[in-house]
This record gives C-alpha cells, structure tokens and sequence, in this order.
C-alpha cells in the first residue's frame, strides 16, 4: 500500500546549522503520529518543507507516490496537504465565520467569485458546522482579535479541515495552552478531525498528550530522526530520554 | 442606492451651471478613488493611477480624432478598455510586491508615462491636444448647459453603477479573499488562494475605473496633456482614497465632493493659502477617523458584550482580558 507521505534523503541546512539531516520517514494512511524533540531539532522545518514553505536541499517528498518537493505552499494545499500553525495565523480583523469562509473559497474547484455573497446561506451553514464541530458556534460572528489563544488555535485547525486533506499538519496544537485544558482541547481536536482527515501529524512537545493520542512516534535530535515507532516504545528508548524528553516518562 | 444614483443624475438639472462640470470631475475623481479604495482592501495603495488615468485619456482622444467617435458611452467604454488592458499587462508583475514598494512601483510608471508623453510631439508634447465635444446616442448638444448637464449624468450614472458593483464585489467572495490578503498573504496561499492573483483582480478593476475616469477627464476639459500622469494627479486620487477609508462604497463619493467643496471655497477665500486649508482637512480626518470618513456610518458587527454560552475554552479569554 502507497503511504500518503513518503521522504526520502531529505535534506536541509541553514548555514552550518543542520535542520534536516537525510530524513527517511513513510507515513500511512490513517495513522496519528507525533513529531517530537527539542526546541531546533528540526520538527518545524520538516513541516514547512513538507507544505511547501522550505525547498529542501536535497531529497524528495512524495504525497501519494506524487512528488510535491518543489511545489508552493498553494499547489501543496491543493493537492491534499494541510497545516495548521504553532502561532495562529489567521485574519484578526475578520470574524471567525469569515476567516472559514475564506478558507471554503479557497478549497472550492472554481475561482473566486466576484459576486456570489461570501456568507451565502450555504456557505455560512458550512463554516457554522464546522465551528460547532469544534464547539465553536457561538464565537461565529465574533472577530478573531476579540479571541484567546485556545480559541484561536482551534479556529486555525478548522481552517485547515475545510479542504477535508489526505494529510494534515498541526503544528504545536495545545501550545500556549493551560495545562488543565490541554486534554479537552486535544480531546476537541481530534474529535472534530477524525470525520474530514484520514492521517494527522502533529508536533508536540507534552509527552502527556504525546503517549495518549499519538498511535507512532517519531523523535527527531539534530536533525536526524533520533527514534521512530510505537508511542510506549519510543518514549522508553534511552537516546529520546537523554536528547528529548529528559528523563519524562 | 440605484434610485439615490437616477435622483442624483436629475439633481443636475437644479445645479447651476458652473457646479456641472465640477460635479463631473468629482464624480470622476470618486471613480478613480473608488479603485484605489478596492485596490487598498489588498492592503496595497497605489500612487500612480494616473498612469491609467491618462491612458485612458488619451486613448479615447486618440481614437476619437482618428475615427471620429464622439458618444460619450462609447468614449467611457474605449477608456475603461484601455486603462483595464494596462493594468492586467502591468498586474501580474506589479502583484508580487507589496507595502512601499508596490506603491512606489505605481509612482515610478506613471512617471515614466509623464516622460514619455512629454517627448512625444506626435501627442503634443508637454501642451497635450484637443477634442470636440462629446455627443451621446447620436444626439448633438450645442447648448452648453444642456452638453454639461448630459456629461454630468453619463459620470455620475457610471460612478453610481461602478459603486454598486463595487458593493457587490465587497461582499462577495474575492472580497473577502482580498481583506484575507491584506490581513496575511501567506495564510491566504496556505488556503489554496493566489494571493497575487487576488491583487491583480483588484488591481485591475482599480485601473478599468481609473480608465473611464480619465474619459471622463477628457470628455469635461475637452483637452489633454501630460498632467494626467503626473503624480501630483494621483496623489489627489490617494487623498480622495484616505479620506473614504476602505469600509464604506458611499464614503467614496462624500469624499470626492468633500474635497472638491473644501478645494472650491479655499481657493476662494483663501487663494494663496488654499493647500494648507487641504492638508489640515486631511490631517484632522486621519486624527478623528483614522478609519475614514466611512467609519461614521459603518455599523460595527463586533458584539463586544459577554457571550454566556461560551464554550469552556474561551473562558481563557476572560482570563487573559482580566488579566
């Protein structure tokens, strides 16, 4: 079976740092894998390479036996890969509603339309599911300035479901989260998720949340990818204790 | 809004006769502006629309002496078509600058068409040439009042129907998108959305507006030259702009008339000090309405007050706000 990511020899340096180090990784269809390590062991660039943001080097990504590695962040999005951000990025001035009616528009076949309503009944049913899938419903017509950090994120990770992807992305999920809600939102998440993506990768940095809703686990150091299996398994490994996780578990 | 368009076509028929012409030209300028205020939703402003302003203008002077049309329509559609053509020539380029650049970008074309146009002695060099007066549907107008009133009509009528259509593309979804763009570009991309393509749309309906405008231009002084392209001529544009602010079509058109208003009466009771009336004018609305004249009317969306069905996680947001 084709897996829906596979990079091979990936490569990529920034001066004399090494953020990719030949990067060997296949992805199968409906897993949950969490990316870990340290802060500039490579997680972040992996990710931007893989949606397109960062040319590699060298090496080659492959969405579905597809080669992706040169293409823009768009033409990445519109083939199936979809990411959600470590800092939200998303159109404050614009209402939560609005921003997922931007993304309905860009995830239709046809261009932008020059006069059908961006809140047309359809649409707007759209955009509101979406948001009550997450629990947000009742935010839809507040601006993303007036929203916490928490809110935000989830916003942005329903953004990245519009397109309904083969692969999605979220980059540092509960980061700036309380500790108390980092289960409810990731619990939140990954509800919401599971209807629209079949495989999901996610960066973490909690091991907590790491062993409980990742089913593969990929630790990356320097780099180079450090330890790659089962949750219980990898967080025991005596290298991601010492060069990641410190000791946790 | 097109009944308010139709009233204030026939409202001409009461004006007197000097406030004609300079209703056409502030009807004119609001065009323009009103593409610069589509363009600047990207967040891009442009300081050089008089690049299509004059080619507007002096296409449709061009044409009209070489194969003698004279229909107003005809000679707003010729300038429309000329100042669209260069902008989705200049579009895709210009698109992928942004903030200073893009705005200096404009300048600096504009600029060069000034150059150019003042060499040419083919089109009359620094002095420009003449037309003859414009017609419409055939009929011949050889009252003055009468071929100032229907040249007043013809530009508002089309100003009114380009605001409406500008409100239709504000709501609509490559309204949205361009907001999106202003807000975050790369976002927008991430979405699946050409940004750059988002601003060339835009980009070019602010110089199809900007083309009909300099017909217009034309069509009121009968006469053009170089001045078209010159920035101090797209820097009134961008001050008619400023002063709308981006929310709000109709703060467009109370802007322009603002302007040529406070212009007028200045220049008469302060003849030799008229700009500096201009500038305290613009400086006190960027101080009071740093949105723009718009955001006196614009109905603020934003429910502020405390939501109770908040779902547990914008709890958060109380949290932060308390603190």
């Amino acid at each position: 079976m084709t897996p829906v990511l596979s990079v091979r020899g990936l490569e990529k340096r920034f001066g004399a740092v090494v953020a990719a180090d030949a990067l060997n990784l296949d992805i199968a269809t409906g897993q949950k894998v969490s990316l870990i390590g340290a802060n500039g062991a490579g997680k972040t660039t992996f990710v931007n390479m893989v949606t397109g943001y960062l040319k590699p080097d060298s090496g080659s990504i492959e969405l579905e036996g597809q080669d992706i590695a040169s293409r823009s962040p768009r033409t990445v999005a519109r083939l199936g890969i979809s990411r959600s951000f470590q800092i939200p990025q998303l159109f404050v001035e614009l209402t939560a509603a609005e921003n997922l009616s931007v993304a309905v528009s860009g995830a239709q076949l046809r261009g932008l339309s020059f006069h059908s309503p961006a809140e047309a009944d359809g649409r707007r049913q759209k955009t509101i599911e979406l948001l009550e899938r997450f629990g947000l419903d009742g935010l839809a017509d507040r601006p993303i300035a007036e929203l916490a950090g928490g809110i935000r994120k989830l916003i942005d990770i329903a953004m990245a479901l519009v397109r309904r992807p083969k692969l999605l992305l979220l980059d540092e999920p509960t980061s700036g989260v309380s500790a108390e809600e980092k289960y409810a939102m990731m619990d939140r998440v990954i509800h919401a998720v599971a209807p629209d993506a079949a495989t999901i990768v996610f960066v973490e940095h909690d091991m907590d949340i790491v062993s409980r809703y990742a089913d593969r686990v990929v630790a990356f150091y320097q780099g180079r990818i450090l330890a790659d299996g089962l949750p219980s398994d990898v967080l025991k490994d005596v290298e991601v204790r010492r060069y990641v996780t410190g000791g946790a578990q | 809004m097109i009944l308010l368009v139709a009233a204030a076509a026939l409202f001409g028929r009461v004006l007197p006769t000097w406030t004609l012409s300079l209703a056409t030209i502030a009807a004119s300028n609001a065009l323009i502006a009103l593409g610069i205020v589509i363009l600047a939703r990207t967040g891009n402003v442009s300081f050089g629309q008089g690049l299509f302003y004059a080619a507007g203008g002096y296409g449709v002077a061009l044409i009209a002496n070489a194969w003698g049309i004279t229909d107003a329509v005809a000679q707003m559609l010729i300038g429309a078509i000329c100042g669209g053509l260069l902008g989705l020539v200049i579009g895709p380029f210009i698109a992928r600058y942004s903030g200073i650049f893009f705005g200096m970008l404009t300048l600096a074309l504009s600029m060069v068409l000034y150059g150019a146009l003042v060499k040419t002695t083919a089109l009359g060099g620094s002095d420009g040439f003449n037309i003859g007066r414009p017609t419409l549907f055939g009929i011949v107008f050889t009252d003055t009042r009468e071929a100032d009133f229907m040249l007043y009509a013809v530009s508002v009528i089309t100003t009114g129907l380009a605001g409406v259509a500008a409100r239709i593309l504000f709501r609509s979804e490559l309204g949205l998108a361009s907001l999106a763009v202003r807000e975050n570009n790369l976002r927008v991309e991430y979405l699946g959305i050409s940004s750059n393509w988002v601003i060339t749309i835009n980009f070019t309906i602010a110089a199809i507006f900007a083309g009909a405008a300099g017909a217009f231009a034309l069509m009121a002084q009968r006469h053009i030259d170089p001045q078209f392209a010159y920035w101090t001529t797209s820097g009134e544009f961008v001050f008619v702009a400023v002063l709308a602010g981006y929310q709000s079509v109709a703060a467009v058109f109370v802007a322009s008339l603002a302007l040529e208003l406070v212009r007028s009466f200045s220049n008469l009771y302060l003849p030799n000090t008229w700009q500096l009336v201009l500038g305290i004018f613009l400086l006190a609305v960027i101080l009071f309405l740093p949105r723009g004249i718009g955001s006196l009317w614009i109905r603020q969306k934003r429910k502020r007050t405390y939501n109770p069905t908040l779902p547990p996680l914008a709890g958060q947001a109380q949290r932060e706000a308390a603190q």
